[in-house]
């Protein structure tokens, strides 16, 4: 067996891994709080920071709060906040790629310029800075989020668009008088799935990374609700007496993140391999 | 080259009047002023004095270009909590964060470079599976949570290092201190990073390895050895350094919270605190500081990768 094959199958392991486990994840939060009946917010200290009982399986945290119901309920908001802020962001990102790439011009250089500045700017920074002022809600976290991470979207569409604009059935179909906006939905948007599902892909771990960060920090999402992000910002003040409660959430950040990095890892290699054969059938 | 420079020079003012603009548009449009202001004890005429010698009553186009006109003079004024200057209390903390984002960046080059190449030398072998896989832990980790872990392990069960701070109060502060101090927040900044770098430097390697130049030097009977870590190295090198140049926005804003977790009296916290506390002068001048340290940071890396390749050299 040669080196290269042990790894394409390691990879089809791991593949199916991340597949699973993120799909074990996502029916979790989904189905999970309505399965387990217990309330993620009813507080009792005199149980708290107790270790696994027959009523609660993962014990309690330093409020007495029920760790497992918590965990479920804190699912659902950081892998919505996840997706949603990477939905917005790569909206943002393909609507000024898009600009720019097909503008061209003076568009695509301030524009472009714009991204550029973006990203030589410290986006943690910004967003705990916008969060601090305009207040932590759902709706200025996701859109904190986005406005920090759209310039990989805009770049890898305006690229491709570039190329794009100059493929001979986009000069036919300007030829034959079709307008702006229909040759941009009809025969250029299509070719872009590809390329912004990818950048979709690479942006969901981000910002599932940043809201727990920001969650940590105390301007995310804000208690008594459950995020694994601020259960983690409890969870730093009993290090020392309930190292558990720092452990569970932390671990599942880290294997949806991991699972989601996996998946994007494929579905490039998947696309790359798509765009090299229809160039390869194209020259033939 | 000096044509080069100035253009990139310009393109960093650019990018700091961007930034500066978009932090007094966030901050004047918030709900509520500044926390001096929020004391309910305050008459409306002690309140409008205030405002008046802050200047908070003027327009926010006035306000902005006032600020801009002082700050293009180095004047970045007075911090509305420490009634200090902000330079002063910017330029305490800053040997602490350049000490930590220095040390990081090391740790990023010194691990990233050699392993990223050791592992394109054989793709798949045992070192290749590792190294992939726990860059692929590293990317996926929350920095916050590492730190966490890492303080339980070795410095509440293991009590081998410390929690937290920048030296041991009290304590004599020799270099040893200061030294088991920096590890673990020096660490886990470094991890994400880090793991780009080997996979970029492996990737990039990888590519070198199959070209004819190799070849050539493999058929002149140079030792492989040779052939990986002169050849090879250099000529990834350059590819390389700009992915460490775009590390370095993410190890100031990761600084934030390393900085945090370990209480580490650096930058990074100062701006968490300043954003807290609302004080307008403060936040504007350490994000003008940490923006400007990114972009002189990223010309070096641009500077660096023209003197690394050659054929770039000319543009």
């Amino acid at each position: 067996m040669t080196g290269a094959a042990t790894v394409t199958r390691g990879r089809n392991r791991y593949l199916s891994l991340a597949a699973v486990v993120l799909l074990l994840l996502i029916i979790m939060a989904i189905v999970g709080p309505a399965l387990y009946r217990v309330d993620p917010l009813s507080m009792d200290l005199s149980i708290a920071g107790t270790g696994p009982t027959v009523a609660h399986p993962l014990g309690t945290d330093e409020s007495g709060r029920d760790l497992l119901a918590r965990l479920l309920a804190g699912a659902r908001v950081s892998l919505s906040v996840g997706m949603l802020a990477m939905l917005l962001a790569v909206a943002v990102g393909t609507t000024i790629g898009t600009v720019a790439g097909f503008g061209g011009g003076w568009v695509d250089a301030v524009l472009m310029r714009l991204t550029d500045a973006a990203l030589a700017v410290p986006a943690l920074f910004v967003v705990i800075l916008v969060l601090t002022f305009m207040g932590s809600s759902v709706f200025t976290l996701l859109g904190a989020i986005a406005a920090t991470s759209w310039m990989g979207a805009a770049r890898v569409v305006r690229g491709e668009l570039r190329v794009l604009r100059e493929q001979p059935f986009v000069e036919a179909a300007r030829a034959l008088g079709t307008p702006h906006l229909t040759i941009m939905v009809r025969h250029l948007l299509p070719h872009l799935v590809p390329t912004v599902l990818v950048a979709a892909t690479v942006g969901v771990p981000s910002a599932i990374l940043m809201e727990s960060a920001l969650s940590f920090l105390g301007l995310g999402v804000q208690p008594p609700a459950a995020s694994w992000g601020n259960m983690l910002s409890g969870a730093q003040t009993y290090l020392t007496s309930y190292p558990w409660l720092a452990l569970y959430p932390g671990l599942l950040i880290l294997c949806t993140v991991l699972a989601v990095n996996t998946l994007g890892e494929a579905l490039r290699n998947f696309f790359d391999s798509a765009v090299l054969t229809r160039n390869l059938t194209d020259r033939s | 080259m000096i044509a080069f420079l100035i253009r990139r020079l310009g393109h960093g003012l650019f990018v700091l009047f961007v930034v500066s603009t978009v932090t007094f548009a966030i901050m004047i449009a918030a709900p509520g002023g500044p926390s001096l202001l929020a004391d309910p004890k305050l008459s409306v005429a002690e309140r409008a004095a205030i405002e008046q010698r802050l200047g908070l009553d003027q327009p926010a186009t006035v306000q902005y270009a006032r600020w801009l006109g002082r700050a293009v003079r180095g004047d970045l004024g007075a911090s509305f909590l420490y009634q200090t200057s902000t330079l002063s209390t910017i330029a305490s903390r800053i040997p602490q964060t350049l000490l930590l984002a220095g040390t990081a960046l090391l740790l990023t080059i010194g691990i990233g470079i050699p392993l990223g190449i050791s592992a394109a030398a054989r793709p798949g072998g045992r070192l290749d599976r590792l190294v992939t896989a726990c860059s692929g832990i590293a990317l996926a980790v929350p920095a916050f949570w590492l730190g966490m872990m890492l303080i339980l392990v070795f410095a509440i069960w293991a009590r081998l290092l410390p929690a937290g701070g920048a030296v041991t109060e009290g304590g004599n502060i020799g270099l040893l201190d200061r030294g088991r101090h920096l590890v673990l927040p020096a660490l886990v900044l470094a991890a994400a990073g880090c793991a780009e770098v080997v996979r970029y430097t492996r990737s990039a390697a990888r590519t070198t390895l199959a070209l004819p130049f190799v070849a050539t030097a493999q058929a002149r009977g140079i030792p492989p050895r040779r052939v990986l870590w002169h050849h090879v190295l250099r000529h990834t090198l350059a590819s390389v350094v700009s992915v460490i140049g775009l590390q370095l926005p993410r190890l100031v804003g990761g600084a934030a919270i390393t900085e945090t977790v370990f209480s580490w009296p650096g930058m990074g916290r100062l701006g968490v605190e300043a954003a807290l506390g609302r004080d307008y002068p403060l936040v504007m001048a350490v994000t003008l500081v940490v923006s400007a340290g990114v972009v002189v940071a990223s010309i070096v890396a641009d500077v660096t990768q023209m003197l690394l390749d050659p054929r770039i050299r000319v543009t």
